[in-house]
């Protein structure tokens, strides 16, 4: 058995701490040691983005991030989105423009948004596109999902 | 059946869907998200070789790694005979799904699995599949359509002998059927022609490209039953084949169906459920099973490349005189390639009187291919359409008009004989014409950007396929619906929603739910976009199935007659005898007293199933220098029967015109000369990102399928025929060049134009 490391992080506000193997990645330590399943895996190579998570407030690929490397950071994940009894903007945008199929992507897709909308909140449909071209759907040709970040958008911005 | 269109207070309305807040909290729980207490994590080895003898598999360092609890070979599969069964009304041969879900004694393609293991992390796992040792003999391959017909090719199964040939042969061959479709005079068709045009195309490989990998948690029970939690389009389906796989009863299975990420018609199959059940019954414990994208990409899917011959002549007026078309489909590594429904859908939206069309389906060292949205249908579209439209251009026809005088309508023979019932072809050509899309000016080109337009339509049949649900009342006057059809694209949200139209209910008044193998009937699998239409029908069938109950209910209430009840926007009343009513809500707190709770039930094997229609149009814009092509603007347009959530109707449509920009532009298959699969990764597999797109405007044309109580028809296939044709015929009229390869990648457009341009 190997080793395994103790980790201090910050999860959505909480603070957390767990024990990890080196090879874990954050991805593998978020779903199978915490629990977290909310952040999904579609490749592993950091090509499809449905791992997506902010960490110190710039988006990441969890999947190519250690566990090791969470120590002292902060991470939020698809499960800090909601605050208790109401969804963010992101995510009821998306339920009203039925920006989801699968739902599979959908998770990344809400962490990429928010990253973008938290470093841009007007952003231009380009800009929208630009951002989220890290993330793969592939149920959606994306239409549904840009329309909702643009109106979540507006929406926060009081327009 | 009376279609009554214009009553329907929730048919037609956009709901939020009812599983969306699991799905944007990460609640959902799809196949991978299942974690069993003492859960082991398989690994599955795969043959780094197209094609190879098995000589040897040594598992002892594998078995002697601390904590690997067991090994799986071939060996641990009963051994089947061959033979095909029918499994609802798909044929398989369980020999042939055996051997693909592990390779006997050779392996036929790069990534057939050849053994598996179970450890105790998916770490171990993996160290242990590398502690493997298999010895192979390395054998001659074979991954060209063409090549493999030839008589010297090498052969993948000595036992195959071709199906469908005028007379019996003996001879080893990798051609597993043939078909043959002909009607009137060909020969005479030609002469008839002003014009004749005539091509050879070339599709590569592609992949459906879900997002989510395969997976599968088996438990073994020592009393012999097996749950398996699967992402699956199917669970019936992936617990039939579970048990023809491994020789075992059906019912000694459970398959509970998770989320599911995507599958497009590639998670019909099953690759992974046999192997977590035998390394479940091995070891006692469950155990879970994922593939990487690269083990997606090399061993599940992908779709049929092709070799396409069309030919065909059309004299002054505009009228096709002839058209005779040839295809051979890869197969994979088993016999399978949709060449047959190819076959039956090139020529499908034109009325035809001489046509000949013969299809192939021929083995190649690859994988086995799957279904992929209007499987088979895409591939003969990018060869007829792109045909049809060089007619039209060369008779100085407009493309739509030059359908106008060609398309099929109600009553027209389709290639394969039968008559078309109410089709809605014409209105979508119409659809197009009529867009603002289409009205707007051609886009012009200017210096080093080439743009052009081109449109393309597309057939496919749908699917009717069985299906069961069941409507509960609840005590509160709500409803659930309970189905067996796994949801991919907001199928709970139009069942809930039929029922509640039925039911006079609010949307959100209905809850849905999609139940395992032992809560509902039997219902086949999410595909040949069935589920609104067959399932929709079953949910409508138990949903009157509750009304009647409800009013029986009152009229015991009442002391009436059954037949004097009437119920109407969610309330029961009776007009003899005084004006009595009770809504739903009141009338579902007094079941107790009334006879008992009320569960509407019904099963269906619907036949009325409404064939499908699309014709699309896009603006592209091509760099000469560079080969790229950029989608400027694309409009999509469908009969849709009737749209019962219009946003995810649309959504369907928009998807898979992505996916036919992907297939038009830059997927495909990039095998090595060793036979190895060089892009099994998404950064080399290049899908389209949300930058490659823009905005995709969607029609929905609603021309009411007759044999569907609410006029439904299936939508989520046929968008995807037109795009690579359509992209082909406007890339044509940015740049002059007839493109007859897909993809139509930068490197082929840019070597298409200096072959031009060296002509001149
Ligand atoms: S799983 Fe991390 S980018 Fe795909
Ligand atoms: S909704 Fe299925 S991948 Fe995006």
């Amino acid at each position: 058995m190997a080793n395994k490391v103790h980790v201090e992080t910050t999860l959505n506000g909480e603070a957390v701490e767990f024990l990890c193997e080196p090879r874990q990645s954050l991805l593998e330590v978020l779903r199978d040691v915490l629990g977290f399943t909310g952040t999904k895996e579609g490749c592993l190579t950091g090509d499809c983005g449905a791992c997506s998570v902010i960490l110190d407030g710039r988006i990441s690929c969890s999947c190519l991030v250690l566990g090791v490397e969470a120590q002292g950071k902060n991470i939020q994940t698809v499960e800090g989105l909601a605050q208790a009894d109401k969804l963010h903007p992101l995510q009821q945008k998306f339920l009203e423009h039925a920006a989801l199929q699968c739902g599979i992507c959908t998770p990344g897709f809400l962490v990429a948004a928010k990253a973008l909308l938290d470093r841009n909140p007007n952003p231009t449909e380009h800009e929208v596109r630009y951002g989220l071209a890290g993330n793969l759907c592939r149920c959606t040709g994306y239409d549904k999902i840009v329309r909702a970040v643009l109106d979540a958008a507006a929406v926060m911005q009081g327009r | 059946m009376e279609v009554q269109e214009h009553k329907f207070k929730v048919i037609g309305t956009r709901p939020i869907r009812h599983d969306g807040v699991d799905k944007v909290t990460g609640r959902a729980k799809y196949g991978a998200d299942i974690s069993l207490p003492g859960m082991l994590h398989g690994r599955v080895l795969r043959s780094p070789h197209a094609h190879a003898r098995i000589k040897s598999i040594d598992t002892s360092a594998a078995l002697a790694l601390p904590g690997v609890k067991a090994v799986l070979t071939s060996e641990d599969f009963p051994k089947l005979a061959a033979g095909v069964v029918a499994m609802g009304e798909l044929p398989m041969n369980p020999r042939y799904l055996s051997m693909n879900l592990m390779a006997q004694d050779k392996v036929l393609y790069d990534g057939h699995a050849v053994a598996a293991v179970a450890a105790t992390s998916s770490h171990i796992a993996e160290e242990a599949v590398k502690l493997i040792k298999v010895e192979y003999e390395l054998l001659p391959h074979v991954q060209n359509v063409l090549d493999a017909m030839k008589d010297n090719a090498p052969i993948l199964l000595p036992e195959l002998r071709t199906s469908g040939t005028p007379e019996k042969s003996d001879k080893e061959t990798n051609i597993a059927s043939q078909l043959r479709f002909a009607r009137g005079d060909l020969e005479a068709g030609f002469k008839a022609a002003a014009v004749v045009v005539e091509h050879e195309f070339d599709t590569a490989m592609v992949h459906q490209g879900y997002i989510e990998p395969h997976n599968a948690v088996a438990q073994y029970n020592t009393d012999g039953q097996t749950t398996i939690w699967t992402s699956t389009q199917g669970a019936f389906t992936a617990r039939d084949q579970c048990a023809l796989a491994l020789d075992i009863p059906a019912s000694s299975i459970k398959v509970v169906p998770a989320e599911i990420g995507g599958g497009f018609g590639g998670k019909i199959g099953i690759y992974l459920e046999p192997l977590a059940l035998l390394l479940s019954k091995k070891t006692g414990k469950p155990v879970k099973l994922i593939m990487s994208r690269a083990d997606v990409l090399r061993a599940t899917g992908p779709t049929s490349g092709s070799h396409i011959r069309v030919k065909m002549g059309a004299n002054k007026a505009g009228k096709i005189t002839a058209a005779q078309v040839w295809m051979a489909y890869e197969a994979g590594a088993f016999p399978g390639s949709p060449v047959g429904a190819g076959c039956m859908t090139a020529l499908a939206p034109y009325d035809l009187e001489n046509l000949q069309i013969d299809g192939f389906d021929v083995l190649v060292n690859k994988p086995k291919t799957a279904a992929y949205r209007a499987p088979g249908s895409t591939n003969a579209a990018m060869g007829t359409e792109t045909v049809v439209d060089e007619l039209a251009e060369k008779l100085g026809i407009d493309p739509l008009e030059f359908r106008r005088i060609n398309g099929a309508k109600e009553g027209t023979a389709q290639p394969a004989g039968p008559k078309f019932p109410r089709i809605g072809f014409l209105e979508t050509v119409e659809a197009i014409k009529n867009s603002p899309h289409y009205q707007s000016p051609q886009p012009k080109s200017g210096k080093g950007k080439l743009k052009g337009r081109g449109v393309a339509s597309g057939f496919w049949f749908n699917a009717g396929f069985q299906s069961s649900a069941t409507v509960n009342i609840n005590t509160d006057g709500t409803a659930s619906v309970v189905t067996g059809s796994t949801d991919i694209g907001g199928t709970r949200a139009s069942c809930a929603m039929i029922a509640a139209e039925v039911l006079g209910l609010k949307a959100e008044e209905v809850h849905p739910v999609v139940a395992d193998t032992e809560s509902i009937g039997h219902t086949d699998m999410t595909g040949g976009s069935r589920v609104t239409f067959a399932t929709g029908y079953a949910v409508y069938e138990a949903a009157q199935d509750a009304v009647n109950q409800l009013k029986q209910r009152a009229a015991t209430l009442w002391k009436a007659k059954p037949e004097e009840v009437v119920y109407q926007d969610g309330a029961v009343s009776r007009t003899t005898n005084g004006n009595e009513s009770m809504t739903l809500k009141e009338l579902a707190g007094k079941l107790p007293r009334a006879g008992g709770p009320v569960a509407g039930r019904a099963s269906v094997n619907p036949r009325g199933v409404g064939p499908a229609f699309a014709t699309h149009v896009v603006d592209v814009e091509v760099d000469p220098e560079t080969g790229k092509v950029e989608i400027l603007r694309y409009t999509a347009t469908q009969d849709v029967g009737k749209a019962v959530h219009p946003s995810y109707v649309e959504g369907q449509m928009q998807g898979a015109v992505a996916q036919g920009v992907g297939w038009a532009l830059n997927e495909e298959y990039f095998y090595d000369e060793k036979g190895t699969l060089r892009n099994a990764g998404f950064l080399d597999y290049r899908m389209p990102t949300c930058l490659d797109l823009p905005m995709i405007e969607t029609i929905l044309v609603e021309v009411p399928n007759p044999g569907h109580p609410i006029g439904v028809r299936g939508v989520g296939e046929v968008p995807i025929i037109p795009p690579p044709a359509a992209i082909a015929n406007a890339i044509y009229r940015a740049v002059g060049v007839r493109m007859t390869e897909l993809p139509m990648s930068p490197p082929r457009l840019c070597k298409a134009i200096a072959e031009k341009s060296a002509k001149k």
